[in-house]
Order: structure tokens, then C-alpha cells, then sequence
């Protein structure tokens, strides 16, 4: 089991209005922003993603080792995407296949 | 530019949804800015000050908490049924969410990533004080810890004890010292 104080000494980072800094890396940021967002638009509840996000974190919980990391956003980010593929909005297929395009681009870029 | 799958997959949904109408990017950038920098703890600690120097306000917020701070208008969400619970001399609050991140937002902003780790989440039900001394606080054994799981529908926040020598202190300089941590119940102000 992880020990609590070495998850605070992880949080020592530059103040903000919460404190600390909210997201690690822009992508956690704007997958939030994106959640809040088509939530405030209506498209689904918020009880609607909090269900989906126990969902994924849940089975993280049920079969991850005590060593294994942690990744909030990584959870949160799946449960978005589980739940607009759920309200048929985005298909998991959709994704891949634009995610893919995105890496081949930055594959091109690299050469 | 990030290349992360996480973050290519990010930016593919974001693209995908603004192809279909579904989302203004610039909605969430603006999403992005309120809780970087409007929406934070110091709101909660707003409502403990003025609970501590205001018999009244402080009888509406433990009543009713969402119904309290109706007036504030403040912005953020998770807070329709906000239950506020009030530290005393033989009771120590404590606030968790062990199914994923509840977390009264418009009052105290997004939670701090140790409230969003399994150990946090795991361990404060079933050994409390020993979270709490490893937060660096110490609540004598005469007093009864309870620990409140925000996985319903309702979000709590913990009302701290005022310390006494904080007395003659005003509301305002109240505010500025009362922290986020007392108000998740893993530090007690001294």
C-alpha cells in the first residue's frame, strides 16, 4: 500500500487557486475542460460520467497491484470516453482511427 | 508537442467533437481557467469564518449547506446537497470519496491528488487516525473520528474548530487562515 505522506511530497508543487497545480500535463486539462463542458452543454449528467468513472476506477481498484501507479487523469480520460461511446456520440472505433492518423502525423514530422 | 497516447487521444476526441458540433474548444479553455484560477478553497474558508463569527449563519450552513450558500452564487458545482459537518470539543470530522473524486467543487475547488489516490481512499475508513498522524495531526483518543464517504449523491465539508487564540481576529483575516486541509478534516487549525 502506498504510503500517504509520499503521495503529499509528490504535491509540493507551484500554488494556484487551489493550492497546487491542478493538471500535470495539458491533455489532463483539457480532457477535464472537455467533460465539464459537454456536461454543462447538456449532453449527459453529471452523475452520468461519476457512474462511468467509479466503473473504470473500480476495476483499476479490484485488480491492480499495491505497487502499480496511479493515474487519476488516465481514469478519468477512459470514462469519458466510455460514456460518450455509451450515448453513442464518439464510437471507441471513431477514436482509434483519428488517434492513429494523429500519431502517423507526428511520425511524418519526425523524419 | 506532446505525443503521449493519452494526450494524441485526447486531442483526437477534441477534434472529433468539434467535427460534430458537440464542443466549443473555446468552452473549454474557459472551463480550464475558472478552476485554475477562480474557483479554489478560499470560498469554503469564506463560509467557515463567517460561520464562526455569525451564531446564525453558522445554525443555516449545518442545517442546510447548499441551501446556505444559495446566496453566494458561487460557481463550480457539486454542491446540490452539500452537508457541512462541524468539528467539536469530542467529535473529529473526516471527508473521503472511496469510489472515485467527490469533492464539493464550488467551495473548495478540484481536490488535491492525494485525495484521489487509493491509499487515501482505501485507508481512511478503516484507520483514520493513522492517515491523520501520517497528515502530521494528532485528534486525542477520547474524541470520536467519523469519516463521511461522499460516494452518494450528497458532498461534504468539514466546519474546523476555531482555535481560541484566534478570537479577536475579523471575519476577513479568519478567511485567510483557515486552510483546505482543515476543511477535508486531515488537519486541525492551531
Amino acid at each position: 500500500m502506498n504510503d500517504i505522506s509520499t503521495a503529499l511530497d509528490e504535491n509540493l508543487q507551484p500554488p494556484m487557486a487551489n493550492g497546487e497545480v491542478l493538471f500535470e500535463q495539458p491533455w489532463q486539462s483539457r480532457v477535464f475542460g472537455m467533460a465539464v463542458a459537454l456536461h454543462e452543454a447538456g449532453l449527459f449528467e453529471w452523475s452520468e460520467f461519476q457512474a462511468s468513472l467509479i466503473r473504470v476506477i473500480g476495476q483499476w481498484d479490484r485488480s491492480a497491484e499495491d505497487t502499480d501507479p496511479y493515474h487519476y487523469y488516465d481514469h478519468f480520460q477512459q470514462a469519458l470516453n466510455d460514456l460518450l461511446a455509451a450515448k453513442g456520440l464518439v464510437s471507441e472505433a471513431r477514436l482509434r482511427e483519428r488517434e492513429a492518423q494523429y500519431a502517423e502525423r507526428l511520425h511524418g514530422h519526425d523524419h | 508537442m506532446s505525443s503521449s497516447p493519452a494526450a494524441l487521444r485526447a486531442e483526437a476526441l477534441e477534434s472529433l467533437l468539434i467535427e460534430k458540433g458537440l464542443l466549443d474548444p473555446a468552452v473549454v479553455d474557459d472551463v480550464i481557467e475558472r478552476y485554475n484560477e477562480r474557483i479554489g478553497p478560499m470560498r469554503g474558508a469564506q463560509l467557515v469564518a463567517r460561520a464562526w463569527t455569525e451564531p446564525d449563519f453558522k445554525q443555516r450552513l449545518l442545517a442546510d449547506g447548499s441551501a446556505a450558500i444559495a446566496e453566494y452564487d458561487f460557481e463550480g458545482g457539486q454542491v446540490d446537497k452539500l452537508v457541512v459537518v462541524e468539528n467539536t470539543d469530542t467529535v473529529h470530522n473526516m471527508v473521503v470519496c472511496t469510489l472515485c473524486s467527490c469533492y464539493p467543487w464550488a467551495v473548495l475547488g478540484l481536490p488535491p491528488k492525494w485525495y484521489k489516490d487509493p491509499a487515501y481512499r482505501s485507508r481512511v475508513v478503516r484507520e483514520p487516525r493513522a492517515v491523520l498522524s501520517e497528515f502530521g495531526t494528532d485528534v486525542p483518543t477520547d474524541k470520536t473520528i467519523r469519516v463521511w464517504d461522499s460516494s452518494a449523491e450528497v458532498r461534504y465539508m468539514v466546519l474546523p474548530q476555531m482555535p481560541p487564540a484566534w478570537r479577536s481576529a475579523d471575519v476577513g483575516t479568519l478567511a485567510e487562515r483557515v486552510t483546505r486541509d482543515s476543511m477535508i478534516g486531515v488537519e486541525v487549525l492551531a
